[in-house]
């Protein structure tokens, strides 16, 4: 087991990794979420560092995406605060998250279904298109010369991920491994510091698998991009991630490298359930 | 001439980003645009011109509309006769406070007011959804016909609720509203009005505006999260939609009918202009002109078709059986597609493309 994992990529990159990772981006601090009676986060405080693969993980109901759904904004914490590149916000919105570069895929993939792929990325450049809708109407000025640039942008995404031959499919035609692929290029387009991937390999079959793994260590080392992803697969997590948060009822069990998370006993006890030895 | 793309080689992005980028769209659009400007006002007679041509223009402008707004931003609108209703007497106040303004400058500003009031009632749109916003738009339509109804200013004061459109020339003698105004004229000034939204339309929903509209109705949560404000778009989707139906209303009272009272644009309007994007296709510039076509046309059509049969002595027969077949027509189109006749058109390009090759 050991030298699989010494001879596997993707260990090898977490350890050339290390030295890049930087200060604290963003710090979760003690973060209460309640609907109606149902305790969805209770005083969870955790931080992601500059450059870094940061695992949540956890059993079903544990509150991860709803975490996910904190740091971008859709939810509203009861307690707690978000403490994004030192600045403490009371509130985080959605466009505001947006506009400072937190990105950000779904676990039930959520394309804009009636556009095509390239539509779909280019809806990821919006933020950085300035023409107004009148520019726009006549196709003049700044309109076109954003459209050619931020084509072009997306071009090298495209490039980069490999869907060159599904550029003017419309994404709802793809199979689901391309559309969670699509979904990725259309969070890279906003060029994200912050990247939240909720289970990017959620029922993919191994092959589809390990392309995304190979995409997502590819992102954060080409363009050093921070990563938070949730994921089922302990086995990725666990070769790919620089730590690792564990939740559990809303509460954040253990907290470390992946070997401290797989040693912790109540992880074992709590969420992995074997005995390890 | 076959439909394909092989052996076109886009080689920029301005070439692959252009507004038509197959060559064969270009020439279609260019023959359209030829026959709409050369080969009717040559051929058709004086009736054609005015009675089925002018309101086809009309509705399709009145469509696309609506579609930018149901189509693209996915906000269901049954106030469309409403907005049209604005817009035309927006106009008809407007050109007879200030009878020095140009009747393109009274068009402009009568769509621009269309735009405020479509604004004022699309503000519900971003706590409600779907048929419930269907029934608000309605609120919409109910209060705007009353309003042009029972308030005698919006009227002038006239006794019996009627707006006659005082003429106007688009430049010199060449009178295009009010009683002599040449059909040509009127029909030259509609088209180039029509053709130039269309363009106008056309170009919004390919660029940045209308990605955001289209992820607003796709997937509004992920819309959000991109960065997109689900307030101001979809606003801004009620304006320029209102602003194209409140031309559209204009063009009705003043090119086409030459006086009208609110009531001729009532619920019956709104829906058939609904009916026309649905027919025609939800989300398609193109589809709207073709569904205005089913709708506007294919009546007439049936009604020739039925008295040159010899039905001619049974008028009400005829107009009978032409209701039956339009409603035959239109499940039967929405059962073979539900996406509408642009879909068909989509197909059949697909298929052309691929032709003789299909596999």
């Amino acid at each position: 087991m050991n030298e699989v994992l010494a001879t596997s990529p993707g260990t090898q990159t977490a350890v050339a990794r290390k030295r890049d990772i930087g200060e604290v981006l963003l710090q979760v601090d003690n973060i209460s979420l309640r609907f109606g009676g149902v305790q969805a986060l209770a005083q969870v405080s955790f931080d992601i560092r500059k450059g870094e693969i940061r695992a949540i993980i956890g059993p079903n109901g544990a509150g991860k995406s709803s975490m996910l759904n904190v740091i971008n904004g859709f939810y509203q914490p009861q307690e707690g605060s978000l403490i994004w590149k030192g600045r403490r916000l009371r509130k985080m919105r959605p466009h505001f998250a947006a506009k400072e570069g937190i990105a950000r895929t779904f676990q039930n993939i959520a394309l804009f279904k009636g556009m095509s792929t390239l539509d779909n990325i280019m809806t990821g450049r919006i933020l950085k298109m300035r023409a107004s809708f009148l520019e726009q109407a006549f196709y003049l000025g700044r309109a076109r010369r954003e459209e050619l640039e931020n084509r072009a942008f997306v071009e090298r995404i495209i490039d980069f991920l490999e869907i060159q031959h599904i550029r003017h499919v419309p994404v709802g035609k793809l199979p689901y491994g391309l559309q969670k692929r699509v979904e990725l290029a259309r969070a890279l387009a906003m060029e994200p510091e912050l990247l939240l991937l909720d289970e990017p390999m959620a029922g993919m079959n191994l092959e589809e698998k390990e392309d995304m793994v190979r995409f997502i260590l590819d992102v954060n080392e080409e363009y050093g991009t921070t990563i938070a992803l949730i994921e089922h697969d302990m086995s990725v997590v666990m070769d790919i991630s620089d730590r690792v948060v564990v939740l559990d009822y809303g509460r954040v069990l253990a907290d470390g490298t992946p070997d401290e998370v797989r040693n912790d006993p109540a992880v074992i006890e709590a969420y992995l359930g074997v005995q390890h030895d | 001439m076959i439909y394909r793309e092989t052996g076109q080689f886009r080689t920029s992005y301005a070439a692959d980003q252009a507004i038509f980028p197959i060559r064969q769209d270009r020439i279609g659009i260019a023959v359209i645009l030829l026959i709409a400007f050369v080969v009717i006002p040559a051929t058709a007679s004086q009736y054609w011109l005015e009675t089925i041509m002018l309101p086809f223009l009309i509705y399709g402008l009145a469509a696309v509309g609506l579609n930018l707004l149901t189509g693209y931003a996915g906000q269901l609108s049954l106030g469309t006769g409403g907005f049209m209703a604005t817009g035309a007497f927006a106009a008809y106040k407007l050109a007879t406070a200030f009878p020095e303004l140009h009747i393109v400058v009274v068009l402009l500003l009568a769509g621009l007011i269309t735009a405020g009031v479509g604004i004022l009632f699309g503000l519900p749109s971003l706590r409600i959804k779907g048929f419930y916003l269907a029934v608000a738009t309605l609120a919409a339509q109910f209060f705007l016909l009353w309003l042009y109804n029972r308030v005698p200013w919006f009227t002038n004061y006239s006794a019996s609720g009627v707006i006659s459109a005082p003429p106007r020339a688009i430049f010199g003698e060449v009178y295009v509203t009010g009683f002599e105004a040449k059909p040509l004229a009127k029909y030259f000034f509609v088209l180039s009005a029509v053709a130039l939204l269309a363009l106008l339309a056309k170009n919004m929903v390919r660029l940045k505006i209308g990605r955001a509209w289209m992820a607003i109705r796709d997937m509004d949560i992920a819309a959000e999260i991109i960065g997109i404000r689900p307030l101001t778009t979809k606003l801004s989707a009620f304006a320029i939609s209102s602003f194209y139906c409140g031309i559209a209303g204009a063009l009705w009272a003043f090119a086409y009918t030459g006086s009208v009272e609110a009531l001729a644009f009532d619920i019956n309007v709104s829906f058939r202009v609904l009916f026309m994007i649905i027919i025609g296709g939800l989300g398609s510039i193109l589809g709207s002109f073709l569904g205005a076509g089913f709708i506007v046309l294919l009546p007439i059509f049936l009604n020739n078709a039925l008295l040159s049969l010899g039905l001619a002595e049974a008028v009400a027969l005829a107009s009978h059986i032409e209701f039956m077949i339009m409603g035959a027509l239109i499940i039967f189109f929405l059962i073979v597609e539900p996406h509408g006749l642009n879909r068909l058109w989509q197909i059949g390009k697909e298929k052309l493309r691929r032709w003789p090759f299909p596999y």
